[in-house]
């Protein structure tokens, strides 16, 4: 391997596929062979770089320079005035992009750039390729694990790190792995869940798109610490390219030896599959992703006895999300204290985000637990953008909290927002300026959830539909004088008796929006 | 990716598909866990689940017609009525919704003459309605097969679907 001088970072993933990455990316290899920099420019594939919907995205090393909206036609002068002579190309520089990793801190005064521990590999490097994943330190972690610590060292290094589940339930991940290590068993299984469906929610997508052995890792020694020998990776059926990379990513794993009978000459062996979905919502809940992996619908099972008891097949199983497990590795390799200095004092690490709506730059961030709602809008999400005001946001999905501007400087983490009624949820921060009429949004999350509806229990199937008919009656300016208070009277009963979270969650997201703008919906 | 292009089309002969689906059951055979994988690569190859192919797959798996089309149901993946050669899909999830999927939905609708879960008379497309496919940053999006399509307005929904046949 030869060193270049400058390297051209192209994000390969989904959204930029569609813009044209592909063409870009051979046009741009082709263009360099002409000019004769083959030797002195080196262009990389990856991942996500943090920014969406800006089509093609090209970062050019050593200099950090964001280059967006890339097409085929612009890489002549590219490679002429970048590449050759050392010129920007103005019109194509992203100026907002690099303050994606830099977020002021004005009461601090300072600015600090924010860690990044489950995107560290994110937009850097190759992710097909494994040579890349290894030099970036990868696999040190699996191996101190295997080779130097035992399964409830691995446990303790975890629950000091006070790691707790990014899937949205935010139950400590020490505490599942050990119930699961102590249950009575042969066999135990790992299974990653990877079957986002909450809206607005991209960040594990892109973290398989974008390093996928990240994932691997993590679920390697998870499966060191539980006992386990088996590990699965539910993926949703519309992610073709994570399925993809995934697939090549344990392909390769295997090859390597990091899967397989036997690891680092351990008398431990571990093999991953990866089980594509088939488009079913409430597959996100565990125990339904349970049923669905061993190929029956996806109804979820009675709790408890809960799957660290009897999951998968009758086993102890270990159900963690895909951010959760991409915490594993740094946090065995760094050692817990240092996870601890990021985040706040009751909830230590990062929060992988996903910024959309009415932001100027949508996209993926990732910020220390903690960080306000302001901070991540105004900061990382350009702000409002169009010269409009904030009118509120709906954090965590559709299964989420709206927020108003009165929540705009509330650190944001699992603990605290609890106290304000609100959770974090997935991650998804959905921003609405002042034009969005909330009896839509209001519409759009009931009817999401009457489709997603399994139907095995009764007051989510019938109250999805009332629900609907309601919000619908509103919509129409046809309500009647109760309506309102009747959707939270059916939500608040739907929480209270729904046998699942699908149906008991629906409360949060009626009940806020009801808080912060029920003049508007009475009113309509 | 490229295998799932290969979907059945209206043309193909159906019952020229049949050794081909026999050989996906005849490896998984006695695997009742496996239903899904195979009904996906099964839908695959025919572009829908029809009745006697549910049945085959049932009877490989040592499964009740009843189960398999249990499951065939619950999922939004699999059909049961043969699909255009085309599947749009318009993205409602919530942040497509703000951003005007609804809308680019009607335009589909209009210019088809078809509603959700219809079919054009030449079998060219069908139209689906998705609840977020994860391309929120692209909002309002819309799949054509495994294509994505993002930032879709109403003016240019007919230049991308009369590239596909």
């Amino acid at each position: 391997m030869n060193i270049a001088r400058s390297h051209v970072l192209i994000s390969i993933d989904a959204g930029t596929i569609m813009a044209g990455a592909r063409g870009v990316q051979a046009e741009l290899v082709e263009e360099i062979k002409k000019k004769g920099l083959s030797g002195e420019v080196a262009v990389l594939e990856t991942g996500n770089l943090g920014v969406t919907g800006m089509g093609v995205v090209l970062v050019v090393y050593p200099e950090g320079f964001y280059y967006g909206n890339v097409t085929k036609e612009d890489i002549p002068e590219f490679v002429e005035e970048q590449l050759l002579k050392g010129r920007l190309v103005k019109r194509l520089l992203l100026t907002q992009a690099p303050k994606r990793f830099i977020i002021r801190r004005e009461k601090m005064g300072l600015t600090k750039e924010q860690p990044r521990i489950v995107l560290k590999n994110c937009g850097f490097i190759n992710p097909e390729s494994i040579e890349e994943y290894i030099a970036a330190g990868g696999y040190e972690a699996a191996s101190k694990a295997l080779t130097a610590m035992t399964p409830e060292e691995v446990i303790g290094e975890v629950k000091r790190s006070a790691l707790a589940g990014r899937g949205g339930a935010a139950f400590p991940t020490a505490a599942k792995w050990e119930f699961a290590r102590k249950a009575p068993g042969e066999e135990k299984f790992i299974i990653c869940n990877a079957d986002e469906g909450e809206p607005g929610t991209f960040k594990d997508r892109l973290i398989l798109e974008g390093d996928p052995h990240k994932l691997l890792e993590g679920m390697l020694i998870a499966g060191y610490a539980v006992g386990a020998s088996k590990g699965f990776i539910y993926i949703r059926g519309e992610y073709a390219l994570s399925i993809e990379r995934t697939e090549k990513a344990i392909a390769d794993a295997r090859s390597y030896g990091l899967l397989g009978n036997t690891i680092f000459d351990k008398p431990f062996g571990f093999d991953i599959e990866v089980m594509k979905g088939a488009g079913a919502y409430v597959c996100g809940e565990e125990t339904a992703l349970i049923e669905s992996l061993e190929g029956h619908r996806g109804h979820p099972r009675n709790k408890p006895p809960y799957p660290v008891v009897s999951g998968l097949w009758g086993k102890p199983t270990v159900v963690n999300n895909v951010e959760t497990l991409a915490n594993i590795a740094e946090i065995v390799r760094n050692g817990a204290n240092w996870f601890k200095q990021y985040g706040t004092p009751k909830c230590a690490g990062t929060k992988v985000y996903t910024i959309l709506g009415h932001v100027a730059t949508p996209g993926l961030i990732e910020t220390e637990m903690g960080t306000t709602l302001r901070d991540i809008i105004y900061d990382y999400g350009g702000g409002i953008g169009d010269g409009k005001q904030f009118k509120g946001a709906l954090v965590g999905g559709a299964a989420g909290a709206f927020l108003g501007p009165d929540m705009l400087d509330v650190q944001m983490d699992f603990v605290n927002l609890k106290e304000y009624a609100a959770a974090l949820g997935s991650g998804a921060i959905l921003v609405m300026n002042q034009d969005t009429s909330m009896v839509d949004m209001l519409k759009s999350v009931l009817h999401f959830f009457k489709h997603e509806s399994c139907g095995h229990c009764a007051p989510c199937r019938l109250g999805t539909a009332r629900l609907v008919e309601i919000v619908d009656r509103i919509a129409d300016s046809e309500a009647k004088a109760d309506d309102v208070d009747r959707l939270l009277a059916i939500a608040s009963v739907m929480k209270d008796t729904s046998f699942c979270p699908l149906g008991q969650s629906l409360y949060l997201p009626v009940s806020s929006c009801l808080k912060y703008f029920r003049e508007e919906i009475a009113g309509s | 990716m490229s295998d799932q292009h290969t979907c059945a089309c209206a043309d193909a002969q159906e019952e020229e598909l049949y050794p081909k689906l026999s050989e996906i059951v005849e490896g998984n055979r006695g695997k009742p866990e496996n239903l899904i994988m195979v009904l996906h690569k099964a839908q695959n190859l025919f572009g829908y689940l029809p009745k006697k192919v549910q049945q085959i797959v049932a009877e490989g798996l040592g499964l009740s017609l009843s189960q398999v089309y249990g499951v065939v149901t619950f999922y939004s993946f699999f059909s049961t009525s043969p699909k255009g050669r085309n599947t749009i899909k318009v993205c409602l999830g919530t942040a497509c919704y703000v951003r005007g999927g609804q809308q680019a939905l009607g335009k589909v609708e209009n210019e088809l003459g078809i509603k959700v879960g219809g079919t054009t008379e030449d079998r060219r497309y069908s139209v689906d309605v998705v609840r977020c496919i994860g391309a929120c940053g692209l909002a309002p999006a819309m799949l054509v097969n495994d294509d994505v399509y993002g930032r879709v307005k109403t003016t240019k929904v007919m230049e991308i679907l009369d590239r596909y046949e």
